[in-house]
């Protein structure tokens, strides 16, 4: 009988905050909810980073801004979950967020094995070090029998193993939990260098005591293109938010930014016609309204405007466009028309 | 009668205690140098005080940065502990990032626990039946639509991420302690009970929960409990680890009461039965009043080490004060080399000040308890 | 059974009942029985709902059943290692064992020393020096009062960050260093005759064993206490050493010395270790040092006013009279304490010592995704670790209960 009133009780909690049944289609949860459940990063300088308030920004942070304004036409419609990186995909299988824009790593066991799929690459990335400049050291190779700051449970992790056992040099590893620790851990002198995605070596090193004593090694030693994630089974969805993505290419390759936006609305060109709406009936076939990518532009601005406030020049981290730089301007961010 | 020469005859004037024996310097030696070894002991003690005490105080007050807009005052050479960095953190570390227009309504449900707090702990207070079925039916659910909101009423609803700092610390806390008493008391009942399956499940479940570290619980209750209920159902990120915490400490808590079941003379129940009693009057009326008052001091003392563990929350991901502490200290404006010691010392005194003085409490209260039952 | 009835009602003096014709509603026994049905039904129910819907999730996000990980490559690297453990070769199997083993190794060196502590502190309690007594009761109330997490975060930052990087190291006394990477201490090379040198010792052993009892034997005799402690420490130290010199010199020391980034060829102890076991040391001990106290004071004062009476100092009637007597009180919490420090082993997660939690319960969770299976290995571990001792303490105690009497 205890044990009844025992688990009585705890059901009766577990369904106080229960989420509502999830048995229709994302984007209709999605609006009878009226705000979008997006996963990110608890904290990355450029990615998704929190103020004393609360509000996110960041790349990351605007992928999910920009879908909830082509949904909503309101940015702020969005619910942050700050998610490690232990957790991220549990929540994401799980329905409790609606997209993960995590800095999150595109490879094929993740589409393959954890039934997610990878929208677009918001950032070309790749994994690097970072090391003390008084240590002299000017290639990674040289590392041999350091001590290597890493964050636990990601691919980073792999990689460093990987690249120091095929250059047969060795190391020492410390990992811990989450990237603040890591951060300061390297900091404090616990090791020689320092490793993640080279994004996040710029937008840590802005963290450090003296930004300036350090420098990041040239070796790149993966390849980590970072995109949003779905679930599979919802290609209505996949299609939002991929085509948002797309969207916000296609308009920096247009021309069209968040200042000018509503004076292209009376373009000519047939492409900038086709991408705001203004033409054609587009959104509707994905279930938003034919001004979606308006929307977004209007609200959010178009790739070259989010990386350049969030990363970029505009930006404590000062990241160049590098891979990133549209295909017409030598990168190899390259969007589908809208069409 | 005759009288021997040698026989006083007159009272002496007691003598004075030997100079070796009274003043300040006797107290002196006997507490201080009372053999070679003890002396070497004092004058050890004395040093390590001496080398400690005086660095302590500068670093925390007559070098410590008081006030200051940013980090530059803090890392100049010689500065202290720098509290201008906690001054300005504290709004973030109290409320996390609780909406700045709501978080009134934070204090409004500290202040309401806290009243009801005192008001159980005061021994005199009159109707503390009252106080403790307020504390333990009313005050969860008024101030779970408090905090969480309630949009009829005009309260808007806050989202559980944006809970976090001092706020979510004493809210662990409080859930572990509205939660794990009753459930504690129902499993120590069942532990004893006649029934062999009721004492077997509440036995095991003890056991299991005790000797496992409560890491582990607050994982399963992080990633395991989501996979045992259907998707739609999966709890919230800040109700997994309270389970976990409730669950973990009615196993301890348990064990306390338990002791007071076993410590009760049997002639209570039987006078209870012999008087009529069914088994639910016995234990309400007769035996559980008595109990409890009797595990007092360990029951407080069991709510400690709750207090304590709700340090451990931050591990899995939520921002109780430990993790906003953390947070904060990686600030690069107020980066400096005394920023972690400053915000390690401003918790450790947060945390010492609730324990000490619960565990004051508990001395105070057994103190109290056994003048009662030495008359 | 009728019987039965009769007894059990009028145990419970219902007396409106009557005995003849109890109802069934108010019969005591078959309520037992029908509670006890709902129990475990409503148990089996739940259990099987869960299972259920951890089998269906599980599958759902595409994450793993079984315990086919267990044999696959780990591929990541692990710092402190007491067995072999290679990315590219070893097992994710053999990484549980590697946490295991350190797990067990902070562990054990912090029961010997929370115990050592915990003891010293404890009697220094009741010491009837003013400042001994005071330093004491501060140390422990610090200390016991502050959150363990919190200490070990102290610790791993006040002790990480103020000392040096590793080419302007401290240099110890006896070839050691210390920097931020650790403590580096000169290696133990043994040679193919070192057996001889364990032998040497063993016989140090045996030397001090049967002494003892010889000099047990001539002290019931004769009165005369021999000493015991000085024949004990020379056999203990001088087999060994004599044997060093007459084996020539089979076991030598490698001085770390420093080559690139850090100290090689010496034994390196981390900071993360360092760290854990010194929180886990400080804070462990403040709470035996309070078992210890209660137990000694539970120890009745004639015992010790009889100890002095018969002559005994101070120190002997500790060591003869009260401690042992106070052992039986001691015992039963002791154990606890040390459990739990087994299990507070775990806070090792927030400062990266690679022990069974942080190993098995963090990279192997996060590289293969099988949550369900790891974390009920992980609370096993700890489950068994738990019941064995509890066992153990159980025969111990009656043991000490039949001395009793």
């Amino acid at each position: 009988m205890k044990k009844i009133i025992a688990s009585a009780i705890a059901l009766a909690t577990v369904s106080v905050a229960a989420l509502p049944a999830t048995a229709a289609t994302t984007l209709d949860t999605v609006k009878s909810r009226g705000v979008l459940v997006c996963g990110t990063n608890p904290g990355l300088a450029g990615f998704a980073m929190p103020d004393d308030k609360g509000n996110y920004t960041g790349l990351d942070v605007d992928v999910c801004r920009a879908i909830a304004s082509a949904i909503f036409n309101d940015p702020t419609k969005v619910k942050f979950i700050p998610l490690n990186a232990k957790d991220r995909f549990t929540a994401l299988q799980s329905g409790e967020v609606d997209v993960l824009a995590r800095n999150t790593t595109w490879t094929q066991s993740r589409q393959s094995e954890l039934g997610l799929m990878f929208t677009n690459v918001n950032y070309y990335d790749g994994q690097g070090f970072m090391v003390r400049k008084k240590l002299g050291v000017a290639s990674a190779l040289k590392l041999d029998g350091a001590s290597i700051c890493v964050q636990q449970g990601t691919t980073t992790e792999l990689n460093l193993t990987d690249f120091f056992r095929k250059n047969n040099i060795k190391y020492s590893p410390v990992t811990f939990q989450d990237a603040d620790q890591t951060v300061k851990a390297y900091d404090s002198g616990r090791c020689d260098a320092f490793t993640t995605d080279a994004s996040g070596l710029a937008a840590e090193r802005v963290k450090l005591v003296n930004p300036s004593e350090h420098i990041i090694l040239p070796e790149i030693i993966s390849k980590e293109p970072l995109g949003p994630a779905v679930r599979k089974g919802d290609d209505q969805w996949f299609d939002i938010v991929q085509w948002t993505g797309f969207a916000m290419l296609d308009a920096e390759e247009a021309g069209v930014t968040q200042a000018n936006v509503d004076a292209m609305l009376k373009s000519d060109d047939p492409g900038i016609k086709r991408l705001l709406g203004t033409e054609g009936k587009f959104g509707q076939t994905m279930g938003l309204t034919n001004d979606w990518a308006y929307r977004i532009i209007k609200n959010v601005g178009n790739y070259g405007e989010s990386f350049e406030r969030n990363v970029g020049e505009g930006s404590p981290l000062k990241l160049a466009r590098g891979l990133n730089q549209l295909w017409t301007k030598g990168g190899i961010q390259y969007a589908p028309p809208v069409r | 009668m005759t009288q021997a020469a040698f026989v006083q005859q007159t009272l002496r004037e007691a003598q004075p205690a030997p100079r070796s024996e009274v003043g300040i310097l006797a107290t002196l030696r006997k507490n201080l140098f009372s053999t070679p070894l003890s002396g070497v002991l004092t004058l050890l003690g004395a040093a390590l005080v001496v080398y400690i005490v005086p660095g302590m105080v500068r670093f925390l007050f007559t070098d410590a940065v008081w006030s200051a807009p940013d980090g530059a005052k803090c890392r100049v050479e010689g500065a202290g502990a720098c509290w201008a960095f906690i001054e300005r953190k504290l709004p973030y570390l109290t409320y996390g990032s609780y909406p700045v227009s709501q978080r009134w309504r934070v204090d409004v449900a500290i202040v309401i626990g806290a009243v009801l707090i005192l008001w159980l702990l005061r021994t005199t207070a009159p109707r503390r039946n009252l106080a403790a079925g307020l504390f333990f039916l009313v005050y969860p659910v008024l101030g779970f639509f408090l905090l969480h909101g309630f949009p009829l009423i005009g309260l808007p609803v806050v989202d559980t991420t944006r809970w976090g700092g001092i706020f979510v610390t004493l809210l662990m806390a409080l859930v572990g302690i509205v939660f794990s008493l009753p459930l504690g008391i129902i499993l120590a009942l069942g532990r004893r009970s006649k029934l062999p399956v009721i004492r077997f499940v509440c036995t095991i479940f003890i056991e299991f929960a005790r000797g496992v570290p409560f890491i582990t619980v607050l994982f399963m209750a992080n990633t395991m409990l989501p996979l045992f209920v259907p998707d739609a159902y999966a709890p919230d990120r800040l109700l997994r680890p309270m389970i976990g915490t409730a669950i973990f400490g009615a196993a301890y808590m348990a064990e306390v009461v338990r002791g007071g079941l076993q410590a009760m003379p049997r002639g209570q129940f039987e006078g209870a039965m012999a008087m009529g009693l069914n088994y639910t009057q016995m234990m309400r009326l007769i035996v559980l009043p008595q109990a409890l008052v009797l595990v007092i001091p360990a029951i407080v003392n069991s709510f400690i080490s709750q207090f304590k563990d709700t340090t451990l929350v931050s591990i899995v991901g939520i921002f109780d004060f430990l993790n906003t502490i953390d947070a904060a200290r990686i600030d690069p404006v107020w980066d400096g080399p005394y920023i972690s010691t400053t915000a390690y010392t401003f918790a450790a005194l947060f945390y010492f000040s609730f324990c000490f003085s619960m565990s004051r409490y508990s001395q105070w209260m057994e103190r109290r308890l056994a003048a009662g039952r030495n008359r | 059974m009728a019987g039965g009835i009769v007894s059990q009602v009028s145990k419970s003096g219902s007396s409106d009942v009557s005995p003849a014709k109890p109802s069934l509603w108010y019969n005591p026994e078959i309520r037992g029985y029908v509670a006890q049905a709902v129990v475990a039904i409503v148990l089996a129910y739940l259990f099987y709902e869960a299972f259920h819907n951890a089998r269906d999730n599980m599958l759902a996000h595409h994450m793993p059943t079984n315990f086919n990980f267990w044999n696959n490559i780990a591929g990541f690297d692990i710092s402190q290692t007491l067995i072999y453990f290679n990315a590219s070769t070893s097992t994710f199997g053999r990484a549980f064992f590697v946490g295991l083993l350190n797990t067990l190794l902070v562990a054990g060196l912090g029961i010997v020393f929370a115990t050592i502590l915990g003891f010293i502190v404890g009697i220094a309690r009741l010491s009837s020096n003013w400042v001994v007594a005071k330093l004491a009761l501060v140390y422990v109330e610090l200390f016991r009062n502050v959150p363990l997490l919190l200490q070990l975060l102290f610790w791993y930052n006040a002790v990480l960050r103020p000392l040096p990087s590793p080419r302007q190291s401290l240099a110890l006394p006896g070839g050691a260093f210390l920097n931020n990477r650790g403590l580096i201490l000169p290696n133990p090379i043994f040679s193919a005759n070192a057996i001889w040198l364990w032998l040497a010792l063993a016989l140090g052993i045996a030397v001090a064993y049967f002494y003892r009892r010889f000099a047990r034997r001539r002290q019931a005799v004769t009165g005369e206490p021999g000493q015991v402690l000085l024949v004990s420490i020379a056999a203990l130290v001088g087999f060994p050493v004599l044997g060093y010199f007459i084996l020539g010199e089979p076991m030598h020391l490698t001085f770390p010395v420093l080559r690139g980034f850090n100290f090689v060829g010496g034994l390196q102890v981390y900071p993360e270790f360092i760290s854990l076991l010194l929180g886990l040391t400080i804070y462990t001990a403040t709470f035996i040092a309070e078992i210890v106290r209660g137990g000694i004071t539970a120890v009745s004062k004639g015992q010790r006013e009889a100890a002095s009476a018969l002559g005994f100092s101070h120190s002997q009637s500790l060591r003869l009279i009260v401690v042992p007597q106070a052992m039986r009180v001691i015992i039963p919490p002791l154990t606890n304490q040390f459990l739990n420090l087994t299990k507070n082993s775990t806070l090792a997660v927030a400062i990266a010592y690679p022990e069974l939690a942080q190993v098995f319960m963090g990279t192997v969770l996060n590289q293969t995704g099988a949550a369900v299976q790891i974390v009920f290995v992980t609370m096993g571990v700890y489950l068994a670790i738990s019941l064995i001792t509890a066992m153990i303490m159980n025969v111990y105690n009656k043991r000490v209960a039949l001395a009793e009497r």
